[in-house]
């Protein structure tokens, strides 16, 4: 990369202490995200799965400033995100937005949908009256709601035009990068095409980057040109889509991908079943944070001892696993 | 290719069921005339997207709607021959868990919080079966080992909030062929998990209903796990059935637009694909499905009759069956 990135996350380390047990007593730090780096370009995407606890609702969190980092660093367009003062920061969070799974977690239920949109326009003071009016007509067009939607409340709009509404929300304030947090995940599969080629066009239109975050292996297929695979708060693999899709390097990026059931009975792959559940974050395993599922035959002391760190098997594609090899 | 129709005496036969919600906003007709049919040992998929009525079919099959929803007149469940709504509320229940087992998406919600996995499972064992305590409890404890939990006797005295998602919906499943039912309806048993426990469930599954010989009603969104899973399917929108067929089929060669909508409309991990084709507009509300065909504001190929009349399940061939008036002139397909 020639250009700075716009995003550069740097050794990101999130730990924090949740309470437990009758009263919440007892106290253990959950270690949500342990030393992770990546960077976005302008006009880039790139997509984060992982399972349900691997860090990267926190990892999205902390790039955000919405939760505090232990150690590491954020850099937005150069800023130092951690560093700025309480106007710089309001400044940074217009050019830096969000979209949830959960659109109702966005949306107030009392406020129309016009208002939702208006309110970050007013609050960074980007139009007022009728221009800020005309603003979120456009928006809201441009997003894909019938006219006449601005009026209305959430509940009167199904999932796929919440979703919609909670873009459009996002746009409001013109952002260059969005991070998506599993945007799709509540949709059903009819509606969730739709939203999916929305993200796309305004990508394509707007010229955002995006942190894609999800689950599903094959949306991230379909948004990233570029995937990191997270597990136990960790970076495991990061590479190009195809590479990765074609040939997954670390096992564990294996498993998930031949966990996937595939759209056609004519298929029928070889599957590597794990074991077990994922360890907690708040004791992972010594060595490889895998190693008590990893399927691989040759695991061996060293695994079990000695956490991998990322390097480069093949042109920009790094793996953290002992064992791969190209 | 087999016939979709079993070939033994079917297991479940549901004919015209229909399930009527009253509401503020009139009735809802969230299951409208579906007949469907589940063979001794067979594994049949029931796909749709939310609010399509799969699963209030599933719970008219057991009897468990409640009001303000009711099961219509001239609807008929019957399980090897017998009429599961004609019977009272003793023999339903006698039914219900002993010959079908149901188990859902949410598996804590299906779990008492206060009671130990083995408790419970022993507890449902008693209801059908006239056994002791000891003997209940040594059951479950075998029966959680068969779902593969390890260390079963321990685990056997674990609340549900002290178990992962995986384990949970495992305790759900053992509980669910404790009595071994001969017919499981399963709906969305893995909605909730992660795809690698996903994986190890459906495993589970799979060998489960070889070693006991039930039969599986598998009620998904997901077309990965139908392909993958079931021999034979029906696909639902808006209350009705729109297409059956074998699994192969449905996938070579979908009949109805929507089924072939669904298809072209999943993003996919073994194609990239640039684009993805969206189904237009959303699925309407039970409270006023649209006249003449119910996917027709949805449907690219829709012509006046489609808006009028509403098709019944049409042949076409191989027992494939669409409810799609494109099967009697699939020419209206080319001229789009």
């Amino acid at each position: 990369m020639n250009h700075p990135p716009l995003l550069d996350v740097r050794d990101l380390v999130t730990h924090f202490v949740r309470r437990v047990g009758l009263l919440g007593r007892r106290r253990e730090v959950v270690q949500a995200v342990n030393g992770v780096s990546f960077a976005i370009a302008a006009r880039e995407t790139l997509g984060l799965v992982g399972e349900s606890g691997c860090g990267k609702t926190t990892l999205a969190r902390t790039i955000l400033r919405l939760a505090d980092r232990t150690s590491g660093e954020v850099r937005f367009d150069g800023q130092d995100v951690f560093a700025l003062e309480p106007a710089a920061l309001r400044r940074l969070r217009r050019r830096m937005q969000i979209v949830f799974q959960d659109p109702d977690g966005s949306l107030n239920p009392r406020l129309s949908i016009g208002r939702a949109v208006r309110e970050g326009i007013e609050v960074h003071q980007l139009a007022a009256g009728a221009d800020a009016d005309a603003r979120v007509e456009a928006l809201l067009a441009e997003v894909g709601l019938p006219a006449g939607s601005a009026a209305r409340y959430p509940h009167e709009f199904s999932g796929g035009q919440r979703q919609r509404a909670g873009i459009a929300r996002a746009l409001a304030v013109e952002p260059e990068f969005i991070v998506c947090d599993e945007p799709v995940s509540a949709l059903d599969v009819s509606v969730q095409a739709q939203v999916l080629n929305l993200l796309v066009d305004l990508q394509a239109r707007r010229g955002l980057s995006y942190l894609f975050i999800s689950h599903d292996l094959a949306v991230i297929r379909h948004v990233a040109p570029r995937v990191a695979v997270m597990y136990l708060g960790r970076i495991v693999e990061h590479g190009p889509s195809d590479a990765i899709y074609e040939r997954a390097l670390h096992p564990y990026t294996q498993a998930l991908l031949t966990a996937v059931p595939v759209p056609d009975p004519k298929t029928r792959r070889a599957r590597v079943v794990l074991a077990g559940d994922p360890p907690s974050a708040v004791h992972p395993p010594a060595g490889c944070p895998f190693h008590p599922r990893c399927q691989h035959p040759g695991k061996n002391e060293t695994c079990r001892a000695v956490r991998p760190e990322l390097r480069e098997l093949a042109p920009a594609h790094q793996v953290a696993c002992h064992l791969a090899d190209r | 290719m087999s016939a979709p129709a079993p070939a033994r005496a079917p297991l479940l036969e549901v004919r015209d069921l229909a399930v009527n919600f009253m509401g503020f906003d009139g009735v809802a007709r969230a299951v409208d005339g579906v007949d469907l049919v589940v063979g001794e040992g067979e594994t049949v998929g029931l796909v749709g997207e939310s609010g399509c009525g799969k699963s209030v079919t599933a719970l008219a099959v057991l009897r468990l709607i409640e009001p303000p929803g009711h099961i219509a007149h001239g609807s008929s469940v019957r399980l090897e021959g017998r009429d599961l709504l004609a019977l009272g509320g003793k023999e339903i229940r006698a039914v219900r868990g002993n010959h079908v087992a149901l188990v859902f998406q949410e598996p804590l919600s299906a779990l008492n919080p206060v009671l130990k996995v083995g408790d419970q499972i022993a507890e449902t064992i008693r209801a059908h079966e006239a056994v002791t305590r000891s003997t209940a409890h040594w059951r479950a404890v075998e029966m959680l080992a068969a779902v593969g939990i390890p260390d079963a006797e321990r685990r056997a005295a674990a609340y549900p909030h002290q178990l992962s998602g995986g384990t949970r919906q495992r305790v759900l499943l053992a509980m669910a062929l404790a009595c071994r039912p001969k017919l499981l309806l399963a709906d969305e048993p893995t909605t909730a998990l992660d795809v690698t426990i996903q994986a190890e469930i459906l495993e589970l599954l799979d060998d489960l209903q070889k070693k006991l010989g039930m039969a599986v009603l598998l009620i998904t969104h997901n077309l990965g796990i139908v392909a993958e899973r079931t021999r034979r399917v029906y696909v639902m929108y808006a209350g009705q059935i729109v297409e059956e067929a074998t699994t192969e089929r449905l996938f070579a060669r979908p009949a109805h637009p929507y089924t072939e909508g669904l298809l072209a409309a999943i993003p996919r991990l073994d194609v990239r694909r640039e684009r993805l084709q969206a189904i237009p507009g959303q699925v309407p509300p039970a409270t006023a499905w649209p006249p003449g065909c119910r996917f027709h504001p949805r449907c690219p190929y829709a012509w006046d009759k489609c808006r009028s009349e509403m098709p019944p399940l049409l042949p076409v061939g191989e027992g494939q069956r669409a409810r799609c008036w494109l099967v009697n002139e699939p020419q209206r397909k080319g001229m789009k």
